[in-house]
């Protein structure tokens, strides 16, 4: 089981902030086409990977990152903190 | 060192003399507060700031404990708030203290570049007629690449 988390537009989109998934995935880059799979929420929230952001373990990472000894990914837009 | 996530708003002045009043043979410290200011249609009602509190703690210590090897800081302090946010109150703020001034300056202007664009923080915009996630800046994306 994989824990994932959403934060700003992402989790408005898709009205949920965080889920437990059973996943096969490797990578992010198939977890990210499992979740489009799902419903059209996530093919719509999912739908520009530019403007996406992702971390795994609380780490920042790329797509192609494995999810092998992965508990937690988030996804999330472009930080703008400061 | 020291990371400061919190809801409520803060005073830098207090702030500031607290830390100088903690250090010990320093010649510089330099302070940065960002302020909440208004929109361009000037309709601001407030700023709502999301953050991952998990993640935003780690990466800013590693950040933090980078910077001070690198510039060999004495200590540092982030503070950065979340939630909701009025007009003219202070966002963040940013303190080093080193030996020489370039060294507090370099590492103050690398933690901030680090706060627009890597720590998991992100802005929303109220006013009257609705409201709108902040979009990050082209800028703000590319300045870390300078350190």
């Amino acid at each position: 089981m994989i824990k994932i988390l959403y934060f700003s537009w992402v989790r408005e989109k898709l009205g949920i902030s965080e889920e437990l998934l059973k996943t096969k995935a490797n990578n992010i880059k198939e977890l990210i086409d499992e979740l489009r799979s799902k419903d059209e929420k996530y093919k719509l929230a999912f739908a520009d990977l530019d403007i996406i952001r992702i971390a795994a373990d609380q780490k920042l990472v790329d797509i192609e990152y494995p999810l092998k000894n992965v508990s937690e990914v988030a996804f999330f837009p472009p930080m703008t903190g400061g | 060192m020291k990371v400061i996530l919190q809801r409520e708003v803060f005073d830098p002045g207090q702030i500031i003399n607290k830390f100088q009043c903690d250090l010990k043979n320093v010649g510089a410290v330099v302070n940065f507060t960002g302020i909440v200011r208004n929109n361009k249609e000037l309709n601001l009602k407030k700023l709502h700031i999301e953050h991952y509190p998990e993640m935003t703690r780690h990466s800013l210590a590693e950040v933090q404990l980078s910077s001070k090897k690198r510039w060999n800081l004495q200590d540092s302090l982030i503070i950065h708030r979340f939630g909701d946010l009025e007009i003219n109150e202070p966002i963040m703020m940013v303190m080093t203290a080193a030996k020489h001034r370039h060294e507090a300056f370099n590492a103050a202007e690398f933690l901030m570049d680090y706060l627009k664009s890597r720590a998991p923080f992100w802005k929303k915009e109220f006013t009257n007629d609705g409201s709108e996630w902040v979009l990050s800046t082209e800028d703000d994306e590319n300045s870390l690449s300078r350190w």
